[in-house]
């Protein structure tokens, strides 16, 4: 599934790298927990989280992530979408809620991690 | 590839610089060339052990060796120490606050992620004085 489909799935707002929409993922991750994050995700995948610090950035940035979305309206500060802008990590914000969210994107195709 | 080290004073007192010294190694590893598999590897161990320098002790530091044929981390802190490692290294076990917790780490999963992206892990740890977590990725 292209970035940009996940953008208009979730009818999600671009925070920053709009360029960067055609790429290309294959799986998503829902987690406030970046602890299971670092634990469980492969790369070229979506993180949705609902939890706002720079440390969602350097989580995504450590797994080779493309994509964060943030649920629930959240928005994240100027730094830390400037620290996703420096790291090419394309972040969008949404309001649907993190069951919903991760629920449109599986029905559409966008399938999960499985433990190792 | 002659041998290369980096070395980070890790101020715990700055929590959003958590993870700079982690992308940092990134960086340099990929400018170094060296396999996608073996970069994210030393970034996993390498970001899990800073956090926990941020997370669990005042700060502490960081030092790198990269070889060809190796890449060493040393973590070195002077938080409260582990008083069980063999517990502390069970998935799931953690005793982080609830403000650690808050901020999405703390669930028991560092040091077991550590020992299964490294190819070896020593932990040597004194209550009171401090931790030091050593971890080798080899580069096969």
């Amino acid at each position: 599934m292209q970035l940009k489909e996940v953008r208009d799935i979730l009818n999600a707002k671009v925070l920053c790298g709009e360029h960067l929409l055609d790429r290309e993922v294959y799986s998503a991750c829902g987690a406030d927990l970046m602890s299971d994050v670092l634990a469980f995700v492969k790369e070229q995948s979506v993180l949705l989280t609902g939890l706002l610090n720079p440390q969602v950035v350097r989580t995504a940035e450590m797994m080779d992530m493309l994509c964060i979305v943030f649920v629930r309206g959240k928005v994240p500060d100027r730094n830390i979408i400037e620290l996703a802008r420096d790291r090419d990590i394309v972040m969008m914000c949404t309001d649907y809620k993190m069951y919903t969210a991760c629920g449109k994107l599986y029905q559409a195709g966008l399938v999960g991690m499985e433990c190792e | 590839m002659d041998s290369l080290h980096l070395h980070f004073e890790l101020d715990g007192s700055d929590f959003t610089a958590a993870g700079e010294a982690s992308s940092e190694v990134k960086r340099v590893l990929r400018q170094l060339g060296f396999d996608s598999d073996v970069i994210r590897r030393c970034a996993i161990c390498m970001y899990e052990g800073e956090m926990n320098i941020f997370l669990h002790a005042s700060g502490g530091s960081a030092d790198v060796y990269i070889e060809p044929s190796e890449i060493i981390l040393e973590l070195i802190d002077s938080g409260p120490g582990i008083p069980d490692i063999d517990l502390a290294m069970q998935e799931g076990y953690s005793t982080a606050s609830q403000e650690v917790r808050e901020l999405g780490f703390g669930a028991g999963m560092g040091l077991p992620n550590m020992k299964k992206y490294s190819d070896e892990m020593i932990i040597d740890s004194v209550v009171g004085v401090g931790t030091a977590i050593f971890m080798s990725i080899l580069v096969k």
